[in-house]
């Protein structure tokens, strides 16, 4: 592309200065400080963690991939893999799905109405997690809390939100469908305002029912951005740490430790560097895969 | 059936609002639990007698002043603040450039840069702590605040310069094309032409970085011990929890004041910072 503004660009004279501000030079310049960034604090520690994963717990020899293989025997191990993902299908599932439903209401409303509730809605998100999961922590109190309060006010008995696996699981994934939603809620309602209203128009002529709106205009409209939102929240919720790390520490017993939690268990709080660095490199593979779709998909809508 | 049309948008806003208040009763349940509770005498927090959800005795601000002024919460508002401010201006300077010659200035390579600047923004604080842990200790900033000024800024700056890219990319070029025309130079352009119309991205970005480095919790629990030194966040969570007494009123409280900050900012700013939420993600 020609554009007048780069031919005027190459016109003043060719001292170094305005070479260094125009044109391709000036773009280097501009952009040093975020690749010194990536390559010096992403790229670096992301191979430093690999060089740290073969070393034995000193830090004083080369083990090669003995961290890895005691790993793959351990049975702590795969529990923690399992939790990981059984928290981040569940969690984001049941984001995707109430996310979509408050959208859905939420774009119902009239304007007014509907600005000011999806602010409200949106304060989880705003919020910082750790110190809202101070408050779900609290509630989840089984003596003096609010929510055995109210099961026993409503005739069930009280459950032990945060001692057995069980409800462990239950109060972490609970937690973090609370913080999530706004987010989905968010991205769903740009979507749904980015439908053409001419769209439903033409479907209801056609004497579609609101369902059957829903089921072919709107879900066909977002089914992208559906995917790119789920892909988005996979990626944080796998590596999700504040809530474990203040709701549970990943008892009783690692059932309810994910990958984050269980590396600064084992690397920060046990003083096992390289066996750490090993557990959070297992959060590579999968935050790679997903990247890579987000990025694809992305990219195709560009085209 | 002939209900007019008025009745029947009555009853679709009532039925609305009817699936909307159980969404609004979970979303607003923490934050209502958190104020009541920091309100409540210790007495009553530990009674077990009346209704948990309403505070029953006389309010006491005990707590308020236990945190204020007989922990280091001052500090760690300051600390949080003074970290949050400089990488926020840091993130700015070094986001609007990168993203200026990714977006404007086709040279060699500017496509990779927006491919690389958005899978850093993908990574999660959980996969690089470890390694962190070594290069923070190696430059002799363990155990100091001034470590998250160079962490922090790994996750607001690929995340800001991702944002703006896609924002840059909406401001048509003939604008700037239209300044060179008037005569004026690159740097003349860049303040009083370009800036000023990605105000709004701008903004966002600046409310992301600030909340970002206000909201992070792995990166200053993993390397900051001492009190002195705390933000915020680990302030609260490790110095109000001390061994099995729980002390509820001043943690929530403590948590309240650490959320308002960002809450207040988002009320303020809601429509940047959601635009700039759903573009930074789609696009």
């Amino acid at each position: 592309m020609n554009t007048i503004g780069s031919t005027i660009n190459r016109r003043p004279p060719h001292t170094l200065l305005s070479r260094l501000r125009s044109g391709r030079l000036a773009g280097y310049w501009m952009i040093l400080p975020l690749f010194v960034l990536l390559i010096g604090l992403v790229a670096y520690p992301f191979v430093y963690s690999i060089y740290i994963s073969f070393e034995n717990k000193a830090e004083t020899n080369f083990v090669g991939l003995e961290n890895y293989k005691r790993l793959l025997d351990y049975s702590t191990f795969w529990l923690v893999v399992g939790n990981s993902f059984r928290f981040t299908f569940i969690a984001v599932f049941f984001k995707a799905t109430l996310g979509i439903l408050l959208a859905l209401i939420l774009n119902n409303l009239p304007l007014g109405g509907q600005r000011f509730w999806r602010g409200v809605c949106l304060i989880p998100w705003v919020m910082p997690l750790s110190m809202s999961c101070l408050a779900w922590w609290w509630i989840f109190d089984p003596t003096h809390s609010a929510l055995n309060w109210v099961l026993v006010q409503l005739g069930f008995t009280p459950k032990p939100w945060l001692s057995t696996p069980f409800w462990a699981r239950f109060s972490t994934i609970l937690t973090d469908i609370w913080y999530g939603t706004p987010f989905f809620m968010i991205m769903y309602l740009a979507g749904l305002k980015s439908i053409p209203e001419s769209l439903y128009e033409a479907a209801q002529i056609d004497g579609a029912h609101a369902l059957q709106c829903f089921r072919y205009v709107t879900l066909p409209m977002l089914s992208k951005l559906i995917a790119i939102t789920m892909m988005f929240s996979t990626i944080t919720t796998f590596s999700n740490f504040d809530i474990v790390m203040i709701l549970t520490r990943g008892g009783p017993r690692y059932t309810t430790h994910l990958l984050g939690t269980y590396a600064f268990n084992i690397g920060i709080e046990g003083y096992h560097l390289p066996l750490g660095s090993a557990i959070a490199l297992f959060l590579f593979p999968v935050l790679a895969i997903t990247a890579f779709f987000v990025l694809r998909n992305i990219a195709r809508g560009e085209e | 059936m002939i209900i007019s049309l008025a009745k029947r948008k009555k009853i679709k806003m009532t039925l609305l609002y009817c699936l909307l208040i159980p969404f609004l009763v979970f979303f607003m349940f923490p934050l209502y639990w958190m104020f009541i509770t920091s309100f409540k005498t210790n007495v009553e927090i530990a009674s077990l007698k009346g209704i948990p959800l309403i505070i029953q005795s006389k309010p006491t601000l005990a707590h308020y002043k236990m945190i204020l002024f007989k922990t280091r919460f001052l500090i760690w508002f300051k600390n949080s603040f003074v970290i949050a401010g400089l990488v926020t201006v840091l993130t700015m300077v070094i986001s609007i450039l990168a993203a200026y010659a990714i977006s404007r200035l086709k040279f060699f390579g500017s496509r990779y840069f927006s491919v690389g600047v958005f899978y850093t923004y993908l990574v999660p604080p959980a996969l690089l702590f470890i390694p962190f842990y070594k290069v923070v200790g190696e430059l002799g900033l363990l155990n100091t605040k001034w470590c998250l000024l160079l962490l922090y800024p790994t996750l607001t700056v690929p995340f800001c310069t991702w944002l703006l890219i896609g924002y840059f990319a909406t401001i048509p070029r003939s604008l700037e094309d239209a300044a060179f025309v008037d005569g004026a130079t690159y740097t003349q352009m860049l303040w009083k032409v370009f800036l000023p119309v990605a105000a709004p991205g701008i903004i966002a970005a600046t409310m992301f970085a600030f909340t970002l480095s206000w909201h992070q919790f792995l990166y200053p629990l993993a390397y900051i011990y001492s009190e002195e030194e705390m933000m915020l966040t680990t302030g609260v969570y490790s110095a109000l929890i001390r061994g099995d007494v729980y002390f509820w009123g001043e943690l929530m409280g403590g948590a309240l004041l650490a959320s308002i900050p960002v809450v207040v900012l988002f009320a303020f700013l809601m429509d940047y910072y959601i635009a700039g939420l759903t573009k930074g993600a789609i696009k």
